[in-house]
């Protein structure tokens, strides 16, 4: 989680940021569905035999947070294009010095 | 025990992967090693009882997403070996945030603890009578369509919204700023 969070800070590039923001989310996931757990459960569809079963609630909000995430990341693709078609550059220094140019 | 050394050993992987996508500058190998990342994540799901989930991240996540990420970084030109910004500053927010959540993590209970706080609220009730009420073996499913109906409505909602917002982006015109910016940058060349 960290992790994608130093790649959202330190790339330069639009598209990688992204990527780590997409890095940052599935991170959070993971550590929703670790707390559903329970040992020697079982995934949560209910069988003759009374079994022990993970929770199912965090399952679910993740099903929702993971298509929500992927709309997120189209968007964002979506803004980089066509900040991609305006600059003709998807580097964050280039833009600010070509920024910087057209002020003067 | 060999589910914790499984589960180990993928996040170990998890970790390796980020640190290529950290490194790499070429995009499309950048977009192939998160479709990598995703599909690590749901063999974790799987490997923690959460098929559903493993179902939906491993097509929506690394199949729609990569999908997308690809048709965008055909688009794009290839990424430069750039200084890196920020350096000092991010490592000391990583390195504070990473000690918060151990302190945090350190208080929860232990992974796969039955009797922990999580398990004892409203899913014992779920577990029971959802089958009697909707006659569907998959709790999840039941959750998802019966008694969150309502959160799945607002998920259809946001994903609308978000297909109208990449619709807008991708077909309009009136930002006027290319026409300006490259009158301005030919001004400049003179």
């Amino acid at each position: 989680m960290v992790g994608g969070l130093f790649i959202i800070i330190t790339s330069q590039n639009y598209l990688k940021k992204v990527v780590g923001l997409a890095i940052f989310q599935t991170a959070v996931f993971v550590f929703f569905v670790s707390l559903a757990k329970v040992l020697d459960g079982t995934a949560p569809i209910l069988t003759k035999m009374e079994n022990a079963y993970s929770n199912p609630l965090p399952h679910v909000l993740i099903l929702t947070a993971i298509v929500v995430g992927v709309a997120t990341s189209a968007l964002g693709l979506a803004l980089v294009l066509q900040i991609y078609r305006n600059y003709e550059t998807i580097e964050e220094k280039e833009i600010q010095s070509l920024e910087l140019k057209t002020d003067k | 025990m060999n589910f914790l050394l499984i589960n180990f050993f993928l996040i170990s992987l998890l970790l390796v992967t980020t640190f290529f996508i950290f490194k790499t500058t070429s995009l499309i190998s950048v977009v192939a090693l998160t479709g990598a990342f995703t599909l690590l994540c749901s063999a974790i799901y799987v490997n923690l009882d959460a098929v559903d989930v493993a179902f939906t991240e491993a097509a929506v996540g690394s199949g729609i997403s990569t999908i997308l990420m690809v048709m965008a970084a055909a688009k794009l030109p290839e990424g430069k070996k750039n200084k890196l910004i920020n350096l000092f500053p991010s490592i000391i927010l990583a390195v504070s945030i990473s000690l918060i959540l151990i302190i945090i993590i350190a208080n929860l209970p232990l992974l796969g603890d039955p009797n922990a706080p999580i398990h004892l609220h409203v899913v014992p009730e779920y577990l029971k009578e959802s089958k009697d009420f909707f006659h569907i073996p998959n709790v999840v499913t039941n959750i998802l369509a019966s008694y969150r109906g309502f959160d799945t409505l607002g998920e259809t909602i946001v994903i609308f919204t978000a297909g109208l917002g990449v619709i807008a982006l991708l077909t309009s015109n009136t930002l006027n700023r290319k026409t300006n910016f490259k009158k301005n940058n030919k001004k400049n060349e003179r």
